[in-house]
């Protein structure tokens, strides 16, 4: 009994890691009506930020440390990628929104393979990725998942204090109900979309990082993250923050409950089950709170 | 001389409705030709280029498809190696595990991309625009991995079609490889024109009208969700056909190579290079890209990441990819689908009814 | 100086000519309205000069400057602010929230959101209410609200009186002269002729993307406004 709960437990912080992923996909989806499918590699590309920050040999420090660094020009990167080139395509419709990101996600795949090879990589942070918080007996809770879903709690209140409080959050959303009015009243879309898309990757490289330092990443896992990411908008409801928290969770616990039920290998599937199931009961998500577009 | 299709009195001006003038049949009657060479082609070609040519109408089959499910219906998929993989296995198991013929298992495994279409786009439909595209790839991820959780199957390292090895071994490979080829090239014949009879048809312009606006469409009676249903089994059915040859022709199937996602990666080139919305645009896109991967694939990354700078590039500069450039500046079309209206009283100018040369 | 030139202005729709040598000038403190038949290019002009679209022949100046290539939000810095046609004000913000983005470039003047409340004193109760829940007149009152919050000198009114009941209209009339006090010139587009020319001061009549008769309303006969618009 000790050990599903558990994994409960787990799946519910692994949620947080997901939501991580999954607000700055419906950030930039809700601002701009542009999925991102190189979303998952440019968390990819995070990682391997913190990689080169971090360095190797003796100059090295701990990885955690170099996240906020990594957000800085994680975010320099997003304002640049969405005002060099994403901005050209962003009323264009959806066909070219894919086919462009899609060729992103090729470039960014098999660039960071030719420049770091194919192999797997890791980000150490010492003693810290295996200390637990014992709670009772058989049941632990990981010190690193635990700050990870604190994380996504804290971003997320922060977003949501961002979005609703301050000049820049209203402008989001005025820019996300009608662009071409917000742009007669004074806001320079271009430059609000880039700045959605610096938020988006800051966001998303925190999750990068610290699931870097978790577990290890190569140049070819951006796409399943970006399906994980998807999935939780999707089953926790476009237009909602905490939606995404909440898919992130159901997501998370499906997959671990899965594995343990089913073995290992069924893992993704398991969440790919739980997330068809949604799909097709409730295709608007659990707290959706826009139509979908 | 002109192809009317009708003529139709409207009020009180006569007028006929042509599609094709003569410049058009003749190439149509070049292209019966060009068939026909390409059916006796492996009696005296080499065999490695049979088998180069197995490997070029089945990109050619399914960026056909992908040409119909995007240019007309407005659906993106990203997902379409989900079929072809579910063709690769089809193709299995009925060789394998039913014991029918390979040859004759390529019509199954149409039948179930079928049967995978009809829930799939029950699931996918609810979804829009880039969501749905990333649906169509989770639908792919689904069919992999409970392919590669079933032990039967061979599981992650994939088994051998021992049916078709052992044909290959009976009948040579001078005489197997043709059997393949000339599947392939039906395939290839069939999805051309399977494109181009439905978008002649009333369906082929309601596609169209999608394409341009969903709701003007829908208000002009055209039967949206059915349509884009058609449209994606047919597709479905297309591109699981095409796994099936590809699982004769490398006599193995894989789980990781059949439901590879570079299936659609390629298609998203050679629509780059091709445009969509006319039907010779995925042909001489899969030409072009096919041609430069012979040269360049030896390349590795450095060939992938060309190919998605040029991906990115083509679609903003010409959303029409390189080709559709060349014909709006050339106004051809060598399969023609614009109707042309003309009036039969003399010296009326020619209007036509769509496309974007239309007239204010 | 006029404070909006518009000279020999040509406005296309891809292909298709909208607004033929448009010559327009506005002194400040005028109530200028541009009336006309569906489609005559009003909407048009009003667009081209908040920056929605640029003119393919002409100049427009604003207080000389030249301003035909420049981006809408730099013409909000300038002093130009829009009433769009339709209102369009954002559904999921407040009326409050509506009414702070009107003041995102921040530009000095004497409208606050009191002073705005005190203008519509409809809209104060409504200030924590989305805006997709109010009616049509509370949305206009708000959308001209909104437009004053960016401190304008030149304010440009897209058909405001459309779909409203008349009581509601001559309410936002009689708004009008409050607006001139605080320094802010209106140009405004109106397909219905008869109360808009009771506050302008300047009228030009569009027929067909031309200008068909200029002036002064007091000035002008009815037969020859109706000639115009109809271009009989």
């Amino acid at each position: 009994m000790a050990s599903w709960l558990n994994t409960i437990i787990q799946g519910i912080l692994l949620g947080g890691l997901y939501a991580l992923f999954a607000v700055g996909l419906s950030l930039v989806f809700g601002t701009m009506r542009l999925v991102n499918l190189a979303h998952g590699d440019l968390s990819v590309l995070a990682a391997y930020v913190a990689l080169i920050l971090v360095g190797t040999g003796t100059a090295r420090f701990n990885p955690l440390y170099s996240i906020p660094m990594v957000m800085v020009i994680m975010f320099v990167i997003g304002y640049a990628l969405q005002r060099g080139l994403l901005n050209f395509i962003v009323q264009k419709g959806d066909v070219q929104g894919v086919i462009v990101t899609f060729g992103l996600s090729i470039v960014i795949m098999n660039a960071l393979q030719q420049a770091f090879t194919a192999n797997s990589r890791g980000l150490d942070a010492g003693k810290v990725e295996n200390v637990s918080i014992t709670i009772s007996k058989g049941l632990a809770i990981g010190w690193l998942p635990l700050m990870i879903f604190l994380m996504a709690l804290v971003v997320i209140s922060a977003l949501q204090l961002y979005m609703g409080r301050t000049k820049m959050g209203r402008a989001f959303r005025a820019v996300s109900d009608d662009q071409e009015a917000a742009r007669l009243m004074g806001i320079n879309t271009k430059h609000l979309w880039a700045v959605a898309m610096g938020v988006a990757l800051l966001i998303l490289s925190i999750g990068g990082v610290m699931l870097g330092i978790r577990t290890t990443f190569n140049p070819l896992l951006g796409s399943d993250r970006l399906i994980f990411a998807f999935e939780a908008v999707i089953i926790g409801g476009m237009g909602s923050a905490w939606g995404t928290l909440l898919g992130g969770i159901i997501l998370g616990v499906a997959q671990l409950v899965g594995a343990k039920a089913f073995g290992a290998p069924w893992q993704i599937l398991a969440g790919h089950v739980v997330f068809v199931i949604i799909l097709a009961l409730r295709p608007q998500g659990l707290l959706a709170k826009t139509v979908t577009a | 001389m002109s192809a009317a299709t009708r003529t139709t009195n409207a009020g009180g001006r006569r007028f006929t409705v042509w599609v094709a003038n003569r410049t058009n049949l003749v190439l149509l009657a070049l292209g019966v030709v060009v068939l026909v060479l390409l059916a006796v082609f492996p009696v005296f070609a080499p065999s490695a280029w049979v088998r180069k040519l197995v490997e070029f109408f089945a990109y050619l089959a399914l960026a056909e498809m992908w040409n119909l499910m995007l240019g007309y219906a407005g659906l993106i998929s990203v997902g379409q190696q989900g079929f072809i993989g579910i063709g690769f296995y089809t193709l299995w198991l009925f060789s394998d595990v039913i014991h029918i013929n390979p040859l004759i298992s390529v019509v199954f495994a149409a039948i179930g991309g079928v049967i995978i279409a009809l829930p799939a786009a029950a699931l996918v439909f609810r979804l829009r625009g880039g969501y749905l595209a990333i649906g169509t790839w989770v639908i792919a991820e689904i069919l992999r991995l409970i392919v590669a959780n079933i032990k039967r199957t061979g599981g992650g390292s994939g088994i051998t079609v021992q049916a078709a090895s052992k044909m290959e071994m009976r009948l040579g490979p001078a005489a197997y490889m043709p059997r393949v080829y000339w599947w392939s090239l039906a395939i290839a014949v069939i999805a051309i024109a399977v494109t181009y009879l439905l978008l002649r048809s009333r369906t082929g312009l309601a596609l169209k009208a999608m394409r341009d606006n969903d709701l003007a469409a829908e208000s002009s009676g055209v039967n949206l969700w059915r349509t884009k249903m058609y449209t994606y089994i047919i597709a479905g059915a297309g591109c699981a056909m095409v796994g099936a040859v590809e699982a004769l022709y490398s006599l193995r199937v894989h789980p990781a190579s059949a439901f590879n996602i570079t299936w659609t990666a390629y298609l998203i080139f050679i629509t780059v290079i091709g445009g969509i919305g006319t039907i010779e645009g995925p042909i001489i896109g899969t030409i072009i890209f096919y041609v430069l991967r012979e040269e360049t694939s030896k390349y590795g990354t450095w060939y992938f990441i060309a190919l998605g700078i040029l991906a990115i590039v083509v679609t903003i500069w010409s959303p029409a990819g390189i080709y559709g450039w060349v014909v709006r500046k050339t106004n051809f079309m060598l399969f023609p689908l614009q109707r042309k209206l003309r009036y039969l009283d003399s010296g009326a100018p020619e209007l036509k009814t769509d496309g974007e040369e239309a007239v204010a | 100086m006029s404070l909006l030139r518009i000279e020999n202005a040509s406005v296309y729709y891809e292909d298709f000519q909208a607004l033929y040598d448009i010559d327009i000038s506005i002194e400040e403190g005028e109530i200028f309205a541009c009336i006309g038949a569906n489609g005559a290019g009003k909407s048009t002009m009003l667009k081209t000069v908040a920056g929605v679209l640029r003119p393919r022949r002409g100049r427009l100046l604003f207080d000389g400057e030249p301003i035909d290539q420049m981006p809408p939000y730099k013409r909000v810095e300038l002093g130009i602010s829009s009433v769009p046609e339709g209102r369009r004000v954002f559904p999921s913000l407040t009326v409050h929230e509506n009414l702070l983005i009107g003041a995102y470039r921040n530009r000095k003047g004497s409208w606050t959101t009191d002073a705005i409340y005190e203008l519509f004193p409809l809209l104060k109760p409504l200030r924590k209410r989305q805006a997709s829940g109010l009616s049509g007149g509370e949305q206009q009152a708000l959308a001209i609200g909104r437009a004053l919050m960016a401190n304008p000198r030149l304010i440009l009114m897209d058909e405001v009186s459309l779909g409203l009941a008349p009581v509601v209209i001559k309410r936002i009339y009689e708004a009008f002269p409050i607006l001139l006090e605080n320094g802010c010139t209106i140009l405004v587009v109106e397909q219905d002729v008869q109360h808009v020319l009771t506050v302008a001061t300047h009228v030009a009549c569009f027929l067909e993307g031309r200008i068909a008769l200029q002036g002064v309303p007091s000035e002008l006969s009815s037969e020859q406004i109706t000639a115009a618009y109809f271009g009989v």
